[in-house]
């Protein structure tokens, strides 16, 4: 606006006079557009730490798990195992009675069937398994009274954690009164512990959140990126290497060129469409494998990746080429011998942003049927499995209170992975890349 | 031998093969004046092998691992008895899983019919045979192809040339893989489209104003009848997305603008990478983030002043997406700002303006199609967007502009119609295609004027 005016009365007044008239009203739009920009990146920033503060705060308690002191006596009859060397009878035997037996002495105030089944639920289901493995480990333990760490219970683990030193605001859930007291008599005898969790990096997803761990779904992202890697970055390159280095100008070129870029932007979900009516309708593949979660991803992130190994073959100058053409070497050589080790940094670069991204993708492998319950840990590209991202959607589902830290766990451990892909990636394009 | 185990005796062969065409090269050009007397270099001819013991047996491996099974089953079918092969197509799916599933166990159900234990003996033997035999035919052709390769080296075979011309095939083959998948994506989601539209109007799907996709299993039945229109989804998607762009485009804009025309170099440098970390941030993150954070603070917040805001509210997922494409908006931004060219700021300086003034009225407009363009494919992102939708937005297809709403969007309702048991072939699950076969195109044509424009726009200042 000022300047208009500027222009029009330039011969009547003193410009400079017009000019000074307005600069200070200038100075202050000035300065308000600096503070838009600075608000931007602010509001930016501050969504950054707090996505990573609530995550985190969410989720550190699950890296803890309470444990449950117990008096168990290894009691043969009950066990009913008469002959110690024998796996199955070990196996067979009903270790969860034991557990039952020991809560029973110690709290004798459990009377009638529902006081019982609740001072039951102190404990997790699974705890048995340990119990046996104990007397696996060491037979000799038949016929003692034996003080054992027992995993609790996701309801006890939940208030114990959310519980001040004091009692005061815990987080009840679904326990009752007696439960909590039984709770507190525990804590009051320093029989109830918070260890480091090993279950959750060790064991499959389970329907019981102290029992459930993201073993099973690492494993499964592990075969699925290893498929990714292995078809889409030689795949990648090749296409790569074909449009910088051999490609005519024509329409066909042309044509290829399109597709990469449109399909860099198509949606994930709909490679999830296309693998679900291609690979598991036309081809007849099984749902829930790591193959066919990796076929999908491939072709999902096989733009990006082109993309950027082009960008990184554009780099090389041409006079490299020029200089090993001119010494007789023929085109193979040059794109094989020079052009592509040259290139090889930024095209690592790249690859490894694009497998993150691979990594951290879940709607394609809903489509295809990855979002089973599978508890087995996989042991390969054809065992049925889920991933970790679609695990954490799994979680993120679940009423039970404890699933919400293990799923901001799982999501800690999904971040921790993603960040130090693309921290390699910065790593080798500072060390590696080479300016021309 | 299995499959795998196949591919690896194949890697050998091809490794042998490779020395044994080197060898012979070397062997052959000591009768005619020793290596430098040969056309290519030894390896050359080592190649050559290895591309004719290879390419020929694994293009039939793949041939035969993709087809058998179908054979096999046809075999299968012939030798039920005549009443089974009438089955329809779903019954017939389910005893070929029975007898497939007693084939691999071994161990015979309760109360299996004779027919399909004895399906179940023939397919194991089949499938032995086929096995059995691609062995032998892949492990043959790859040792004659060497044979006939070894045949084939003389000093004059152009070996270099016949290598380097497979070489530029192969690569060719891996570029056209964008094309196949295209090809891919039309035909899968079209296919199944049409088969929707053969029991859904065209018309009530692209103009319909309810979506209840559930339909009646029984003709008596009250309530279902199924009402596929598709206009409430694709209101809610744009609801969504206008609330993400709202926060996106100012806030990814500003910060580009900042960044690059205000901010030190070190100020720069520092807090690019740190935006970028929420490029970074897979979405079902974002999605947890926006059901278990945004959505309950902005229902408590709107309770503060009276609002009644859904648990499930578009706002809440509309900010979180909004949030997740800053970063996008920013970084497009930034790449065409800097493509502005210095001496029009420097022009624009020189008369006077202040430094907002200038990028106000000079550098925006000049970026300006950049700019649209960046936001186009932002959009495209924003509609395309599953994760946060799914786990924040809503399941009931409401037809409402308020914000505080549940919506539900396009593909919310794919993924909710595809997880989980499916019936094959009924129009419930048909329509997820149908709303895949649309999501293509609208995100497809606004990355093609995306794109278009800005190339046009790079034109212009290059």
């Amino acid at each position: 606006m000022s300047m208009n005016t500027v222009d029009k009365q330039t011969n009547k007044t003193n410009t400079i006079d017009l000019v000074n008239k307005n600069l200070a009203k200038r100075y202050r739009a000035e300065k308000r557009f600096k503070a838009y920009g600075i608000a931007a990146i602010l509001f930016g920033l501050s969504c950054v730490v707090l996505l990573f503060t609530d995550i985190i705060g969410k989720g550190h308690s699950a890296f803890l798990q309470t444990y449950v002191y117990l008096e168990v006596e290894f009691d043969p009859e009950s066990l009913e195992i008469d002959d110690i060397s024998d796996p199955g009878q070990i196996a067979r035997a009903d270790y969860t009675g034991l557990i039952r037996t020991a809560l029973r002495e110690q709290f004798t105030d459990a009377n009638g069937r529902r006081d019982r089944r609740s001072l039951y639920a102190l404990v997790s289901n699974g705890a048995g398994f340990n119990l046996r493995e104990k007397l696996e480990d060491d037979p000799t333990l038949l016929n003692q009274s034996v003080g054992v760490w027992l995993l609790a219970d996701d309801d006890v683990d939940t208030y114990y954690k959310s519980r001040n030193d004091d009692g005061s605001e815990a987080f009840t859930g679904r326990l009752n009164e007696k439960q909590i007291n039984w709770v507190e008599t525990l804590i009051a005898n320093e029989h109830l512990v918070k260890r480091f969790n090993t279950t959750f990096f060790s064991s499959g997803d389970s329907r019981e959140p102290e029992q459930a761990g993201i073993l099973g779904a690492m494993m499964g992202s592990l075969f699925t990126l290893l498929v990714t890697i292995a078809l889409s970055f030689p795949i990648g390159i090749a296409a790569a290497v074909y449009l910088e280095e051999y490609a005519p100008k024509n329409k066909f070129t042309d044509f290829i060129e399109v597709n990469i870029n449109n399909l860099a932007a198509v949606p994930s979900i709909i490679f999830g469409l296309l693998g679900l009516s291609i690979f598991i309708g036309f081809f007849e593949m099984h749902r829930s494998l790591p193959l066919v979660g990796g076929l999908v991803l491939t072709l999902m992130t096989l733009p990006t990746i082109i993309i950027s190994s082009r960008a990184a073959i554009k780099s090389v100058p041409p006079s490299i080429r020029d200089a090993a053409l001119g010494l007789g070497a023929s085109k193979m050589q040059v794109v094989l011998h020079h052009v592509l080790p040259l290139a090889m940094p930024g095209m690592l670069t790249g690859a490894i942003i694009g497998f993150a991204q691979a990594l951290g993708e879940t709607a394609p492998l809903l489509m295809i049927g990855m979002v089973a319950f599978i508890v087995d840990i996989p042991g390969g590209v054809a065992d049925p499995a889920t991933a970790l991202p679609v695990q954490i959607f799994l979680w993120s589902d679940s009423p039970e209170r404890a699933f919400v830290e293990r799923t901001s766990a799982a999501i800690m451990v999904l971040l921790a992975f993603l960040i130090s892909m693309n921290t390699l990636a910065i790593w080798l394009r500072k060390r590696l890349e080479r300016r021309w | 031998m299995s499959t795998s185990m196949l591919l690896l005796v194949g890697l050998l062969l091809i490794a042998t093969a490779f020395f044994v065409g080197r060898n012979r090269s070397i062997s052959v050009s000591a009768n005619h004046g020793g290596i430098k007397n040969l056309n290519s270099l030894p390896s050359y001819y080592g190649a050559l092998t290895a591309l004719w013991c290879g390419i020929p047996s694994l293009i039939v491996l793949s041939l035969w691992v993709l087809f058998d099974d179908y054979f096999i089953q046809q075999s299968i079918i012939q030798m039920l008895p005549a009443a089974q092969q009438q089955l329809a197509d779903n019954d017939m799916r389910l005893l070929l899983n029975t007898v497939g599933n007693i084939a691999a166990s071994g161990t015979n159900g309760l109360n299996t019919e004779p027919y399909i234990i004895e399906a179940a003996a023939r397919l194991n033997e089949l499938n032995a045979l086929s096995q059995n035999a691609i062995t032998g035919l892949f492990i043959l052709l790859a040792v004659a192809l060497t044979f006939f390769a070894w045949l084939q080296i003389k000093p004059k075979l152009r070996a270099r040339v016949q290598v380097e011309r497979a070489f530029k095939g192969l690569l060719l083959l891996c570029a056209s893989i964008a094309i196949f998948t295209t090809a891919g994506i039309v035909l899968s989601v079209l296919f199944e489209s049409l088969k929707f539209f053969q029991s859904v109007p065209v018309t009530d799907f692209l103009f319909g104003m309810e979506w209840s996709p559930q339909m009646a299993l029984r003709a008596d039945q009250v309530g279902s009848s199924g009402a596929f229109g598709s206009i409430p989804l694709f209101a809610g998607t744009m609801l969504i997305s206008l609330i993400a762009m709202l926060i996106a485009v100012p806030a990814g804009l500003m910060s580009a603008i900042y960044l690059s025309e205000y901010a030190a170099p070190k100020v720069r440098m520092a807090v690019k990478p740190m935006l970028e970390v929420l490029a970074g941030i897979p979405t079902v993150v974002y999605g947890f983030f926006a059901a278990l954070t945004v959505a309950p603070f902005v229902r408590d917040t709107g309770g503060i002043f009276g609002l009644d805001v859904s648990s499930e509210s578009a706002l809440a997922a509309g900010l979180v997406m909004g949030v997740m494409i800053i970063p996008f908006v920013s970084s497009l931004s930034d790449d065409v700002i800097n493509a502005v060219p210095q001496s029009l700021r420097d022009g624009s300086f020189g008369l006077g303006a202040t430094k907002s003034e200038t990028i106000k009225k000079v550098v925006i407009p000049a970026a300006l199609p950049g700019i649209v363009g960046g936001v186009l494919l932002a959009v495209s992102r924003a509609i395309g967007e599953t994760m946060i939708v799914v786990m924040a937005a809503g399941l009931a297809a409401n037809l409402t502009a308020n914000p505080l709403e549940s919506v539900t969007t396009v593909t919310v309702q794919i993924v909710k119609l595809l997880i989980g048991d499916q019936e094959f072939n009924s129009p419930k699950t048909l329509s997820a295609f149908a709303l895949g076969l649309m999501l293509f195109l609208i995100t497809l044509i606004l990355n093609y004027v995306a794109l278009h424009v800005v190339k046009k726009y790079r034109e212009q200042y290059e």
